[in-house]
């Protein structure tokens, strides 16, 4: 009855299967964190010492647009949406994803979009100029020609972002297991659920922001152009009004993901998991309303400004209970340091450090200092590399064994991790100086008092980027010679539906839900048909 | 280059050693700043307050950090499974998941009071002794002191050979400008700021003034500066190419000197309306013209005239800037709408347009022959 994949590229082309779409939209997302990696080098590498060597002012920020663009959209969104499509149906014990066929086109459209605008690097006129966060007028009135092909990647990425996420509400909301309650649901699960909620709600507002831009080019409106009686301010409220959102969009599945490793490395459940989840809630709403916290310099009125300070302020008490909760969970647990944990360790520290950087950057008064210098890059550079990209790599050695059946290379592992680490250390941490010293940010050149921190900086985003080369072969050599993994459950702690079906994961299952019985101490206690019972929650998250 | 990474190396070592360090030498192109760390103190009220409550801010997270740090460094060496350890199996306790909502809370409320009240100056823009309108082009700052009459721009003089490194870079690197920003010392100053083309942002540190020069947007800042000297700032708002090289110098003066300068600066304008009237020859012009087209065109249309081709047009060759004179009188002064082809109007006094154009006209393949005369441009201005 359970029948395999097809043959060749149909495949893939085909797919509606979630783990198929799941490895798509992980592959993907490499291609693209290597695509926006090496964009990163050439800004990094011009940067290196003073002066314009490799390449032109104006090449400079078209590359520093599309890391951005290419980094945010096609990097990190798409992982975390990988990872939701491979896990949350093996986490709430469903077959598949609720909307299999739309599944499969919010994949297929994206690799168009960022085809699309890659490709604008080579018109006339060069590429996308005006930074990731495209203010207007710089990005209508002033923009190449190529801007028009820069909407339509846009609008497609969108519609693909929105696309998953009504996906994965669908399938948390109708495709759980019986006995999976809400409240039973592992972080990923609820992390994922949230932040599909805060998709659905500002795509569309970046779409609106970018069809704005449309008409202001090419239909003679003036929604953002001063002389026609439009507001270039207005532009930065409708995009920062999805852009801080969009932030949390990127960090929260990492939250999920580092919520799944620290506890089973430690061996003990999460702490606090329904404040956890009260915690995410709390955050996804708050981020709804602290946007012009970007916009500290434009000259709001003071009311503005006190107000968007305190609401900015209140994200770091919610964000505080989760660094307290994981801190918590490893308190007293029997901890070991595999490659996963590692990297969840390392996220909580630089993360938490990110997090007072923002706590920093929240007070106006000083933000004026800061704003638009290498201070907000080194302090979003923590938050979204170490904060997401970490992560992203925890979850990929953590679930890799499942996934294909076979282990990492431990020792192998370890050195990506420490390479990673402190690359990443030496590259961002100098920033923060470079930033506080006076250095803006998206400059192509800069004063010669800047020199020598940046000199540092560019070599640890080699290393950096060196480590990703080894991520790559560390994954690739697993899937292809790693040692075979047989037991369903791959880590000693873990829990979870996931780890209950085979190991390599059949490409259907789940095709009978999971049984879910109590046991005499009043746990759950979970099977599949056909095997014996497997107790795969020790205390019920949110029973006790 | 070689040499330049070693000395690095070397002081990153004497980094750790001591904190006076290194690599500031006497040779300005060892470049330094490896003891730059921290934000500048600055020379006014607000800058002040922005340097305390970002040193209290940052204290606070210091500590908060070295608890927070310190309990899970201890975590992670007491609780290993190496040591023989046995996992706990608790999951809640309400009292520290309260405690640990409630004490954030609180301090997030000790830190929001002197936030508020640094905010609060940075806001006090009322009483100023002399207003300052400045403008951001692409690229370049413009200056005016509002009920003086008196107006400037102020642009990068680093030449573009330093910056490809045809030439040694000098010691004001990317911080130089033709004519800074002149005011007085003690003297609460309020700046008018705005932009002209796409968004920008006037920056001095030692201000503690950063404020976005929005198109069609005017908001005030403010800075009563304690001490004379030169202070240099930079744009940040990325506003195209030229981004880094429009910086801000501002030369803040005794009150007497201040006064002294204004005088010069109103005759050299008395000067200078005299000879809008007087007949200029080719060479006069010629020369004039090609200074200004490398200061204020050649950056888009190349110093050849042959512009970027899908960017910006070459005027080598160009019809408009064969045609007729005031086709090409009127491109200046009015720019070309929806393009980044700004109205120079305000930016070039009548003589540097005159010029400019009787250079285009003559240079390259063009060759007109005939002179474009400043009183034209003063003509053609007061016939809009
Ligand atoms: C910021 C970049 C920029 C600067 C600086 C600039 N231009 Fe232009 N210029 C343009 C662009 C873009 C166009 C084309 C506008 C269009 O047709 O849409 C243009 C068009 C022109 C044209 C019309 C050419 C033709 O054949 O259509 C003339 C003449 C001209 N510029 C002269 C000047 C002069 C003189 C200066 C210096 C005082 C100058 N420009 C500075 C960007 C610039
Ligand atoms: C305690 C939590 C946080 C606070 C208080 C905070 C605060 C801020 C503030 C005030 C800024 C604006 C700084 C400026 O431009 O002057 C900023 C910038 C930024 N933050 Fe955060 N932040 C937090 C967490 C995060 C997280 C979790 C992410 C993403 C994963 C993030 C990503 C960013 C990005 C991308 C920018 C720069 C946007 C740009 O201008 O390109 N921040 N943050
Ligand atoms: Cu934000
Ligand atoms: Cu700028």
């Amino acid at each position: 009855m359970a029948h395999g994949p097809a043959e060749g590229i149909t495949r893939w082309l085909y797919t509606t299967n979630h783990k198929d779409i799941g490895t798509l939209y992980l592959w993907f997302s490499f291609a693209m964190f290597l695509t926006g990696g090496f964009f990163a080098m050439v800004i990094r590498a011009e940067l290196f010492q003073p002066g314009v060597q490799l390449v032109q002012p104006e090449f400079f920020i078209q590359m520093t647009t599309m890391h951005g663009l290419v980094m945010v959209f096609g990097a990190i969104m798409p992982a975390f949406v990988g990872l939701a499509n491979w896990m949350i149906p093996m986490m709430i014990g469903a077959p598949d994803m609720a909307l299999p066929r739309m599944n499969n086109l919010s994949f297929w459209i994206l690799p168009f979009a960022f085809a699309i605008l890659i490709s604008t690097l080579f018109m006339e006129g060069g590429g996308p100029n005006f930074g990731w966060t495209f203010y207007a007028p710089l990005s209508t009135t002033y923009a190449p020609d190529s801007v028009n092909y820069f909407i339509f990647a846009v609008h497609i990425m969108g519609a693909s972002s929105i696309m998953g996420s009504i996906n994965i509400i669908a399938t948390v909301m109708n495709m759980r297991a019986p006995g999976m309650t809400y409240m039973k649901m592992p972080l990923f699960v609820w992390t994922w659920l949230i932040t599909a909620f805060l998709l659905v709600a500002v795509m569309p507002v970046l779409a609106g922001a970018v069809t704005m831009m449309l008409m202001d080019i090419n239909f003679g409106t003036s929604f953002f152009n001063a002389a026609g009686g439009g507001d270039p301010v207005l532009f930065q409220h409708v995009f920062w009004f999805f852009g801080h959102p969009e932030v949390y969009i990127i960090i929260l599945p990492a939250f999920g993901v580092v919520s799944q490793i620290i506890p089973t490395f430690s061996r003990k459940p999460l702490f606090g998991y329904s404040s956890m989840v009260y915690a995410t809630a709390a955050i996804a709403f708050l981020s709804f309303v602290v946007w012009a916290h970007h916009m500290f310099t434009v000259g709001m009125p003071i009311a503005g400004e006190l107000y968007f300070m305190y609401a900015t302020m209140l994200i770091a008490v919610p964000t505080g209970v989760k660094v307290f909760n994981w801190i918590t969970t490893m308190y007293r647990g029997a901890i070991t340091y595999e490659t996963p944990m590692l990297f969840c360790i390392a996220f909580v520290i630089l993360f938490t450090f990110g997090g007072f950087t923002g706590l920093m950057l929240s007070v106006a008064a000083a933000d004026i200092q800061y704003h638009d210098t290498y201070f907000v890059v080194a302090h979003f550079h923590y938050v979204m590399v170490a904060g997401a990209v970490f992560s992203g790599t925890a979850a990929v050695y953590y679930w890799l064994p499942k996934w294909c059946g076979r282990m990492y290379d431990e020792t192998m592992g370890k050195v990506q991790f420490w390479l990673a680490f402190i690359a990443f250390n030496i590259t961002f941490m100098p920033q923060h100086f470079l930033g506080l010293a006076g250095m803006p940010r998206r400059y192509a050149d800069y004063g010669l008092q800047f020199a020598d921190w940046n000199m540092v900086s560019s070599v640890g985003a080699f290393l950096y980027g060196g480590a990703q080369i080894l991520f790559l072969y560390n994954v690739v050599r697993t899937i292809m010679y790693g040692e075979p993994v047989k037991e369903a459950k791959v880590w000693e702690g873990a829990e979870g539906l996931e780890w209950l079906v085979p190991t390599p994961a059949p490409y259907h299952t789940f095709i009978r839900p999971p049984v879910v019985t109590s046991s005499a101490a009043g746990e759950d206690e979970w099977s599949i048909s056909g095997a014996t019972p497997h107790v795969a929650f020790k205390a019920a998250p949110g029973a006790g | 280059m070689l040499k330049r990474a070693l000395a690095l190396f070397l002081s990153c070592l004497s980094l750790m050693g001591t904190t006076s360090l290194g690599a500031d030498g006497d040779d300005p192109s060892m470049g330094g700043g490896l003891t730059n760390l921290n934000m500048p103190k600055g020379v006014t009220e607000v800058s002040q307050v922005a340097y305390d409550v970002h040193m209290l801010m940052m204290w606070i997270c210091t500590a908060i950090g070295v608890v927070v740090f310190g309990f899970m460094f201890y975590v992670m060496y007491a609780h290993r499974k190496s040591r023989g350890v046995e996992a706990a199996n608790f999951h809640e306790h309400l009292g520290v998941e309260i405690a640990w909502t409630v004490v954030p809370a609180l301090i997030l409320i000790f830190m929001a009071i002197p936030a508020t009240s640094a905010l609060l100056k940075v806001y006090d823009t009322e009483n100023a002794d002399l207003d300052i309108k400045v403008t951001g082009y692409q690229w370049k700052w413009q200056y005016e002191h509002l009920g003086e009459g008196i107006k400037y721009m102020s642009e990068m003089r680093t030449s573009i050979d330093e910056i490809e490194g045809r030439e040694p870079k000098g010691e004001h690197y990317l911080r130089e400008v033709n004519q800074p920003l002149v005011i007085p010392v003690n003297k609460k100053v309020r700046f008018l700021i705005t932009g002209n083309d796409v968004i920008h942002s006037w920056w001095v540190p030692d201000f503690g003034v950063k404020r976005d020069a929005v198109p069609g947007l005017f908001t005030a800042a403010w800075a009563r500066v304690e001490e004379p000297g030169l202070y240099v700032g930079e744009c940040t708002e990325l506003c195209g190419k030229g981004h880094p090289f429009m910086p801000i110098v501002v030369e803040v003066k005794e009150e007497d000197d201040y006064n002294l300068w204004l005088a010069g600066k109103k005759e050299e304008a008395a000067l200078y309306a005299s000879t809008i009237g007087k007949q200029w020859s080719h060479e006069e012009l010629m020369s004039k013209g090609e200074d200004v087209y490398k200061i204020s065109c050649a950056g888009c249309h190349q110093a050849d005239g042959n512009g970027i081709s899908g960017i910006f047009p070459a005027l080598n060759g160009s019809s408009i800037v064969q045609g007729p004179a005031d086709g090409h009188i009127a491109v200046l002064i009015n720019g070309i709408a929806g393009s980044s082809m700004q109205s120079f109007a305000d930016q070039l006094s009548e003589v540097d347009i005159a010029a400019v154009i009787h250079y285009k006209r003559n240079t390259w393949d063009n060759s007109v022959g005939d002179i474009v005369q400043p009183i034209d441009v003063l003509n053609f201005k007061t016939a809009q």
